[in-house]
């Protein structure tokens, strides 16, 4: 007996003495939120263990709507794209008649560049240079002329990787010194998790929701004379197009929004991860490079730019790869050297992500064998997403309590909700934001799973959730209609004072 | 009219102006220019650059394991499951891997954690190592590579200001990840030393030395270990692990333990002994309460299968606190998930052919061949580096490298330092201005005071590793010469 008490007590000392706790925690990681895999995923992951386990719950599936991950979602993977992964991983193949000439081309051409013709090489930490130039060429391609140097081209570990290192790299200063990120609201939460684990100052420049969520100078203003009273704004962050508003910024607002940069001083990170996703034909993506090569040299050769893509979007998906690339352009000399070191200790990108990354900015030429199916799955893919865009819009813009503007691009739909002020309460009450509460009921009941506004900012008042549209036509029918169902019975549920009285729901303001 | 760059020296983050990684550091870059003005047609004292200074076999001509790639290429693209050349084993693999991928594809975002199936393969491997004693695969993180894990873990770490910011003792000499990554964080480098007179090993005593020393002006909370050693390849007793495990326990230190090379033990008598088995087979005093990270990252991956460019790599976490585990979570889901394939290549690693299967014969004798191969090798480089006067060099007994010492003249040292050089920087560059041959110097891991050193790794070819040996002892002579 007292030798149990003992050894229990000297347990719970040892316990109570662990080093590593919250309280010792880098307050800087406490602070990091990323809505997109936080709670409200956790309590997906947990209902979908609960229905594995056999529990009975009024739905058969969780419908993972939160994350812009389009191959979970059933989009195939693009033919050519696999085979010279396939070719690169296992070289034999390109003695296999299975596999047709310009793959094996593409992935010759790769090896030919690793160590050992290995893609099991580590590459140079900016990445293979055959990959880079290619890149390069496709850049210059894509804004019809306007010239890219291979060397201010960065492969990276996915877009996330690339625009962690660069804001590492602009953070310094303290208190009233200390550097401020300027990001849209709402915007994709790891911008917002990167200056809080940076400690940087967070500088919210609101997207106008009245005015299809498009950029305003004057809310830009507005946001850094603000900052400038406490620290010291030195990057301007956009996405385009918007993630998760969809929104495709006109050249005109980009102009200004370069010229505003170049006025202030800015560094300009544009995250443009979703440039082939664009659905309406009257929008179109403009590259900040082109626009700012269009509005003279004493623009080009004077406005720090960092460009950010993926292998995650477009029309590829692929995301588990972790592809991806930068280009720098007009950083000092002496920054890059930095910069290049910086990223020398990460060794490498993975090598399968940079091939990966090779067969986008490369893809099958008019005269090559892979170049009708490449063009056909790829479209195929395109007038899906499309399609699912606009039928998203559509059909949200008719539940009342539920406004969508238009999906112009990117791969989501960011609908503002009218919550009932009992609803409001009720979350209150329970230390939780509306609209978490909004979509946790939803999760619970539906099986479905979004994020709330509230994970990527949005103006005090109002309310949103995200959800992807790459659920396939028939699944997002499904789901639309579900959502539905939950928004007219959740506004019934809050909208009553009495239970069995019956009101018209309203419309938001 | 904008007249200044935003970014300069001057106001970029101070703590990355710090950071430096000698393994890419600007020998290697002199290196590269090298090549290209060879590939150029400009006339050197050599014919081609060897790059005798980062651990990528594959650069140095290994031969692939044929299973691994057989698999990847399956997973890559699954229509080669139908694929009669492809044998069973291989194809399984594929499908039980693609199975655990969202919509059957690698291209999906997996787990922020890793895919859970391939977690729980790398629990039973490393339960099945431990002779079995029990994992949890929950404690099992994938991670990109090997710098990912312990950047993350170190991240958790670091806070405090001043006397109170966060100390982390580091081995020297060491693998300079850390002191980059600890740069970058900010955070307060704790140097213990290894034992050069006695093959590296770790003694207490000065452990406790750097212990104390660093009190009295850090919060010193985590302790990093390399077994084998990097860059010296010494294997460390079992005893020794124990006394480590009881100081960080004294000590109330989160223990970091890099078990990278774990599977490149070369030398009679010496055996790698994983903390975690020292650690439970202490008993439940020890087990319940020392919190520690385990990095076996590359595992085999980078040492004998050479496949680094995939970026796989785990960390395995013991006794952490609940809601730290929760924030450790978090903080890994900000970067989605680890790269898939490499996840892919984790799983084989960890659950290789088995005896019976149609792959395992030709798998054993492909590995087995890297192996023997890297033992001798090692001995050999052991062996001729210490019949030239002027340089030392411990048994290899594991990992892929050699870290000799070496006697670098007075003259020499008075030049290189007129020139702002570190002394073996100096004698590097000259032996890569002359030979041909790139070598990190000393100086990048670590160093007591007035040694000298280089690491080289033992990866190249037998017969170019006896040519890069003799141009380096050729070398040595006559720079001893040109200097005494």
């Amino acid at each position: 007996m007292c030798i149990y008490t003992c050894i229990y007590t000297h347990n719970i000392y040892m316990y109570m003495c662990k080093s590593l706790t919250v309280a010792t925690l880098n307050p800087q990681v406490k602070a990091v939120e990323y809505a997109v895999r936080g709670p409200i995923v956790l309590k997906a992951g947990d209902i979908e263990r609960r229905l594995l386990q056999g529990e009975k719950l009024s739905f058969t599936d969780v419908i993972k709507a939160n994350i812009g991950d389009a191959h979970a979602m059933g989009q195939q993977p693009i033919t050519f794209l696999r085979q010279v992964v396939a070719l690169c991983c296992f070289p034999e193949l390109l003695s296999s008649p299975a596999f047709p000439d310009d793959a094996k081309q593409r992935a010759q051409r790769i090896l030919q560049d690793c160590g050992g013709q290995s893609i099991g090489s580590y590459s140079a930490s900016q990445g293979l240079q055959c990959i880079r130039r290619d890149v390069a060429d496709y850049i210059t391609h894509r804004d019809q002329g306007v010239p890219s140097d291979w060397n201010n081209v960065y492969l990276t570990t996915g877009a996330s990787d690339g625009i962690m290192s660069i804001l590492k790299l602009v953070v310094s200063g303290r208190g009233p010194s200390r550097t401020g990120v300027m990001i849209p609201i709402p915007q994709y939460p790891l911008y917002s998790a990167a200056i809080s684990e940076l400690d940087a100052v967070h500088i919210n420049y609101y997207l106008d929701e009245d005015n299809c969520w498009a950029l305003d100078i004057e809310e830009l203003q507005r946001a850094y004379l603000d900052a400038k009273l406490h620290c010291q704004p030195r990057v301007l962050c956009i996405i385009n197009p918007g993630n998760p508003t969809g929104q495709v910024q006109t050249k005109k607002c980009i102009e200004e929004v370069l010229h505003f940069a170049y006025e202030e001083n800015l560094l300009v990170m544009a995250d443009e991860v979703y440039q082939d996703n664009v659905y309406l034909p009257d929008c179109q993506f403009h590259s900040f490079k082109k626009v700012l090569y269009e509005m003279g040299p004493e623009y080009f050769n004077g406005v720090e730019l960092v460009s950010f893509h993926s292998t995650s979007k477009g029309f590829t998906g692929e995301c588990g790869f972790r592809g991806g690339y930068m280009e720098v352009l007009n950083m000092d000399p002496q920054v890059e050297a930095q910069l290049v070191k910086l990223l020398s200790v990460r060794l490498c990108p993975p090598v399968p992500g940079q091939a990966a990354m090779d067969v986008i900015v490369n893809p099958p030429k008019e005269h090559e064998p892979s170049y009708a199916q490449f063009t056909k799955e790829k479209s195929s893919v395109l007038d899906v997403l499309a399609h699912k865009a606009k039928l998203t819009e559509q059909f949200l813009n008719s539940v009342p309590g539920i406004k969508c503007n238009p999906v112009q691009g990117a791969m989501y739909a960011f609908p503002q909700i009218f919550i009932p002020p009992r609803a409001i309460q009720e979350a209150q009450s329970l230390s939780m934001a509306p609209d978490m509460l909004y979509c946790l009921r939803l999760l619970e009941e539906t099986g479905i799973c979004v994020v709330p506004g509230s994970g990527f900012g949005q103006r005090e008042g109002t309310f949103h959730f995200r959800m992807t549209i790459l659920p396939s036509p028939e699944k997002l029918q499904v789901l639309l209609g579900q959502l539905k169902g939950f928004h007219l019975r959740f506004l019934e549920e809050y909208s009553q004072e009495e239970p069995d009285s019956s009101r018209a729901s309203e419309q938001p303001d | 009219m904008q007249l200044l760059s935003v970014l300069t020296l001057d106001t970029m983050n101070p703590a990355v102006k710090k950071v430096e990684y000698a393994v890419r550091g600007p020998i290697v870059q002199r290196a590269v220019e090298l090549e290209r003005e060879l590939s150029e047609g400009i006339k050197k004292p050599f014919t081609e650059v060897i790059k005798a200074n980062i651990g990528d076999a594959h650069a140095m001509g290994q031969q692939p394991i044929t299973f691994f790639r057989q698999v990847l290429a399956l997973c890559s693209y699954p229509e080669l499951l139908n694929d009669s050349t492809f044998p069973e084993d291989a194809k399984s693999r594929a499908r039980r891997i693609l199975q655990s991928c969202g919509g059957n594809s690698m291209g999906s975002y997996s787990a922020s954690q890793g895919i859970d199936a391939v977690r729980q393969d790398v629990a039973r491997y490393i339960e099945r190592r431990d002779g079995g004693g029990p994992c949890d695969p929950d404690d099992v993180y994938l991670t990109t590579g090997a710098s990912d894990g312990i950047v993350t873990m170190l991240k958790l770490l670091v806070c405090g200001k001043g006397a109170t910011r966060t100390g982390v003792m580091i081995s020297i000499p060491q693998y300079p990840l850390y002191s980059a990554a600890l740069a970058e964080l900010d955070a307060v480098q704790i140097n213990y030393y290894l034992n050069e007179e006695k093959c590296w090993s770790l003694d207490i005593s000065e452990l406790q030395r750097a212990l104390d020393e660093a009190r009295r002006h850090c919060n010193p909370r985590a302790l990093c270990i390399i077994n084998p050693g990097n860059p010296t390849g010494q294997v460390q007793s079992r005893q020794c692990i124990e006394d480590v495990i009881r100081f960080a326990a004294q000590e109330r230190l989160f223990l970091m333990a890099d078990e990278v090379y774990q599977d490149n033990v070369y030398a009679d008598g010496c055996r790698f002994h994983s903390f975690k088995k020292v650690l439970f087979e202490m008993g439940p005093e020890y087990s319940d309460t020392v919190e520690l990270a385990f990095f076996p990252l590359h595992l085999q991956i980078g040492s004998l299968y050479f496949l680094c460019g995939f970026r796989g790599g785990y960390m395995e976490i013991i006794n952490m606190d609940e809601e730290v585990r929760a924030q450790l979570s978090k903080l890994v889901s900000v970067r989605l998930c680890p790269p898939v394939p490499g996840q892919a290549l984790m799983d084989l690693v960890v659950n290789p052919p088995q005896p019976g299967e149609p792959s395992h014969e030709k798998f054993i004798k492909e590995r087995t061949a890297t192996i023997s191969a890297l033992a001798e090798k090692a001995k050999l480089t052991e062996q001729v580096l210490n019949t030239v006067q002027g340089i030392s060099c411990n048994p290899v007994q594991g990992a892929m490298y050699s870290f000799p010492r070496i006697t670098i003249p007075e003259k020499a040292v008075k030049e290189a330092t007129d020139k702002g050089q570190q002394p073996d920087m100096f004698y590097c560059m000259k032996m890569l201005e002359e030979t041909g041959i790139c070598l990190v110097p000393g100086s990048g891991f670590g160093q007591r005071d007035g040694t000298y050193h280089f690491r080289m790794t033992i990866l190249p070819p037998k017969d170019k590793l006896t040519t890069l040996l003799n141009k380096v002892k050729e070398f040595h002579q006559k720079f001893l010469q040109q200097y005494s």
